[in-house]
């Protein structure tokens, strides 16, 4: 919720920033250039690196901070944004990961298996059937579902290309949907892998039009429901408001009704049947997996989008609007700024925000281009700017990463009950604005006890995670050494002084994982 | 820090009367008036729930999923006035509060705000302030009534901080889905305190902790009303959204004056249903945790307390190609209280006849009431607010009194 209302104070801050650049006499090329290309030469101390790797990945672990030292931030970043979305994990880590259903059996035979156990709930001959096939639907959605979690949480933990998996967050967030839905939580593996994954570090233009053909965005926004006959234009605002443009993007309730006209027709199909066409119509038919567009559902006439008249010719009008919002300044401002909240500060400079803005523009979505000058802004590795408070995943994921370096989880599940405790589960944001970004939707009282009682377990060793699913085996502590002198060199003086007290290692970790240190990035 | 204060002085009191410590606990301030915001995310059909009846128009614009007109049978609306009728999921719940002069409705109620956006919307009726100028997006209105009242005394019943209890006054929440238990055992408890002391983090985690230790022992379970009776007469224990109302209501006999809490899951643009369905299962589901309050609470609190139940917005009077219905406009407030007035009967603000023209923008319920006017007049009735002190709490506007209480 808090994005959105941030979007609207961005555009306050874009004329207050403009003003202030203006004031100084700063020709704004300038400063395009003095942050964009010229990353800070000397090397990164041990503070920074440590709000270098916080700051750009799931929570710094040795290993990471090391690699930044020896490559130095410039190249560290330049790697980062080099990531090969289909690489795997370290092989441990693989290897649970292919252990998976969802790695092992394809997407659509999953799908269809699913469906046709829903559609026998109806046939079964007594209630006692029903019930019965009713549950075994509902398992079958729940395993996907938890399978998706955990290879999303086996990625952050363990892999090195971590400014991929953030990103591949920020995206989910970004465009998210909620695995109540009807079959949504069925698509959700091919939904992160298919749609988003490949271009987190890619082209926006190319994500954008990759979820809008993923049955997953039709579903949940009810677009599969929109035809020319009974027009739905909950994914139309949406798109505009959400994905695009943002809610001050400058866009009227026209817009929205002739963009619902413009996503006629885009849905579903989980049969392979093609409908019954008129022959005309026929030639304009697409079927990709389970997406569908369906020209007997489309309104074939023109459309006024923002200004500019698309004509009624069938799938193309959309690529042609998505050009559009694509190359809108709203959309360059809106994105820009979201990922600098997301990465920086509540509150991102307004001439950071800008420059992302520009990088955006000129290169048409590129995000590697927009990315780098937040980066490589020196607010980014700085350890005294203010922090970043960490939301509940980043909490987690961090927390484990500190406590147990790369040591295997052998089952996420406590870990995806602490999110839900946190108000934070994966893939159960209902509403389509995905989780606020800002520190004052996780910052609460009742939120922070929850944190301790949490750190508490994890302190304790966190057994149920590194142990097999009901076992009740005891599980070795991890080496604190490394973080406990990293610890030594970097916490606040109270927070050092209280850790000395500690007992034992599980009350120190416990601490440390409590403290208010770590709780921003 | 007054709250800590506070505390410690009630446990003093507790572990000096050791016995009576539970009633006189909860005694205290009966006679303070309560107020708790009940918001239903999504914005819900209000259509569905006060039957337009005495309308031809609504049945010819809603074939397949309209609530009949009150007749034979339970899958027709209840009887309200000439004009309208009650979803019948609420026959058992609200309908008896109703009857009984406790819950009024409060239909063309909303905001001006016409972005249709569940967020927009959601984030500026929580903002209440003006719309049209700059606003403040870190102050809510029910933070802005808190620092009126008394700060100490309210409660948000969720996960996180709602935007309406944002704000410079430092409001405690904490969601009572689930059972109350202390964070951390004492020493912890003390070396995290240390380390925040001075932190712009240390009064809330302060405020966190104190109040756990509170809740786990207020919410024990020989608190809880109904759950000694289940345990007596081995009734069906309440569960969803209706142990949550109890708790909160528990919470509110003791030192809880003003309250929020949010439900989800109205989003109906897909097969919504009608006498029975997607959306009667809900109405079914929040009837039962209204009613649960009024029960909690008992006659003397009932009396003192307000529930108003509010949403973004309505949704379009017609109902779309899928048996649901769109972001729309006007809505249906819900009152509850033990202390109604009965002044108009149980429909209350200014009312149109429903036709093609009187709709707004041909599409949805128009507003007549205004959130902020309407809130505004039943505060000033029931808290006694001044005109300069609602101008703080509702800035640029103008109390209604539609007499509600």
């Amino acid at each position: 919720m808090s994005n959105l209302t941030l979007s609207r104070r961005q555009s306050l801050q874009g004329l207050a920033g403009l003003v202030a650049a203006t004031a100084l006499g700063v020709p704004s090329a300038l400063i395009l250039s003095g942050c964009a290309s010229s990353p800070p030469a000397a090397p990164l101390d041990a503070r920074q690196r440590q709000r270098a790797a916080d700051r750009i990945g799931w929570g710094a672990t040795q290993a990471q901070l090391a690699a930044i030292e020896q490559s130095g931030w410039a190249r560290y970043v330049e790697q980062q944004l080099k990531a090969d979305p289909s690489a795997p994990l370290p092989a441990p880590h693989q290897a649970a990961i292919d252990a998976l259903r969802i790695s092992q059996t394809d997407a659509l035979a999953r799908v269809r298996e699913a469906e046709a156990l829903r559609r026998s709930i109806d046939k079964a001959a007594t209630e006692a059937d029903r019930v019965g096939l009713r549950q075994s639907y509902q398992n079958t959605r729940k395993e996907v579902v938890r399978e998706a979690a955990e290879r999303q949480l086996l990625r952050q933990l363990y892999s090195e290309q971590q400014l991929l998996e953030q990103m591949a967050w920020f995206w989910f967030n970004h465009f998210n949907v909620h695995q109540g839905k009807r079959d949504v939580s069925l698509l959700l593996p091919d939904y992160e892998d298919r749609a988003l994954r490949p271009q987190a570090l890619g082209s926006f233009g190319r994500l954008l039009g990759a979820v809008v053909r993923h049955p997953a965005m039709l579903r949940y926004l009810d677009n599969d429901q929109n035809a020319a006959a009974g027009l739905n234009e909950n994914y139309a605002r949406e798109l505009l408001e959400l994905h695009t443009l943002g809610v001050d993007g400058g866009y009227s309730q026209r817009d929205v009704q002739e963009l619902a006209r413009v996503l006629t027709g885009f849905g579903v199909r989980l049969d392979d049947e093609p409908p019954r066409l008129k022959r005309s119509l026929a030639p304009l038919y697409q079927r990709d997996g389970f997406f569908e567009f369906h020209p007997g559902r489309h309104d074939f006439g023109d459309k006024q989008v923002l200004g500019r008249t698309i004509k009624g010719r069938g799938a193309e009008e959309l690529d042609e609007v998505l050009e559009l919002l694509v190359a809108h300044p709203a959309t360059a401002r809106h994105i820009s700024r979201k990922l600098a909240v997301f990465f920086l500060s509540d509150q991102p400079p307004q001439t950071l925000v800008d420059n992302m803005a520009r990088a955006f523009e000129r290169s048409r979505g590129d995000l590697r281009a927009t990315l780098r000058p937040l980066l490589l802004d020196p607010a980014f590795v700085a350890p005294a700017a203010a922090p970043k408070f960490k939301d509940p995943q980043h909490y987690l994921v961090s927390g484990l990463r500190a406590g147990f370096e790369d040591r295997p989880v052998l089952t996420s599940l406590p870990l995806q009950n602490w999110l839900k405790r946190l108000g934070q589960g994966l893939y159960d944001r209902l509403t389509p604005d995905g989780y606020p970004l800002t520190a004052d939707a996780w910052n609460s009282p009742g939120q922070m006890t929850t944190r301790f009682e949490i750190a508490r377990q994890m302190g304790a060793g966190a057994a149920a995670l590194f142990r097999p699913e009901g076992s009740r085996e005891p599980v070795a502590m991890p080496d604190l050494r490394a973080l406990q002198q990293r610890v030594a060199a970097t916490a606040a003086p109270a927070t050092r002084q209280t850790l000395a007290e500690a007992s034992s290692p599980q009350q120190w970790l416990g601490l440390w994982l409590s403290s208010p240190d770590f709780m921003y990035r | 820090m007054s709250m800590l204060n506070r505390r410690h002085l009630l446990q003093t009191v507790a572990a000096g009367a050791l016995g009576l410590s539970g009633a006189r606990l909860f005694a205290a301030g009966a006679d303070r008036p309560r107020f708790l915001l009940v918001f239903l995310r999504g914005g819900y059909d209000a259509t569905h729930l006060l039957v337009p009846i005495g309308s031809s128009f609504y049945y010819e614009q809603r074939p397949r999923i309209a609530i009949a007109r009150p007749g034979e049978g339970a899958d027709t609306a209840l009887p309200v006035t000439a004009d309208w009728g009650l979803h019948p999921a609420l026959r058992k719940s609200v309908y008896p509060l109703m009857l009984a002069g406790q819950a009024r409705f409060i239909p063309f109620a909303g905001t001006e705000d016409l972005t249709r956006s569940h967020f927009e919307t959601q984030d500026s009726i929580e903002m209440g302030q003006p719309l049209g100028s700059s606003r403040d997006y870190a102050s809510g209105f029910l933070n802005r009534l808190a620092s009126e009242l008394n700060a100490q005394q309210a409660l948000s019943f969720t996960d996180q901080l709602p935007m309406a209890f944002r704000g410079p006054e430092r409001i405690a929440n904490a969601t009572l889905r689930a059972p109350a238990r202390p964070v951390v055992d004492a020493r912890n408890r003390a070396l995290i305190s240390r380390m925040y002391e001075g932190q712009p983090l240390g009064q809330t985690v302060e405020e966190g902790l104190a109040l756990r230790e509170e809740l786990a022992r207020d919410l024990s379970p020989e608190r809880l009303k109904q759950e000694m009776d289940a345990a007596g007469r081995n009734a069906i224990a309440a569960k969803g959204f209706e142990l949550e109302a109890r708790r909160i209501a528990a919470l509110m006999r003791g030192r809880f004056s003003l309250g929020f809490v949010d439900v989800g899951g109205w989003d109906t643009h897909v097969n919504q249903g009608g006498a029975t369905g997607t959306l009667a299962t809900r109405f079914e589901e929040l009837g039962r945790g209204l009613a649960a309050i009024a029960d909690e609470l008992g006659p003397e609190l009932w009396r003192q307390t307000t529930v108003m139940v509010i949403s973004e917005f309505g949704r379009t009077f017609r109902e779309n190609g899928n048996r649901g219905t769109d972001h729309g406009h006007g809505s249906v407030y819900w009152l509850l209280g033990g202390g109604l007035s009965r002044q108009g009967g149980p429909v209350a603000g200014e009312q149109i006849a429903l036709s093609a023209a009187t709709l707004f923008q041909n599409r949805d319920y128009p507003v007549l009431s205004d959130y902020r006017a309407v809130l505004g007049g039943l505060w000033q009735r029931q808290f006694g607010l001044s005109m300069a002190a609602l101008g703080r709490v509702f800035p640029g506007a103008t109390p209604r009194d539609l007499s509600l209480i």
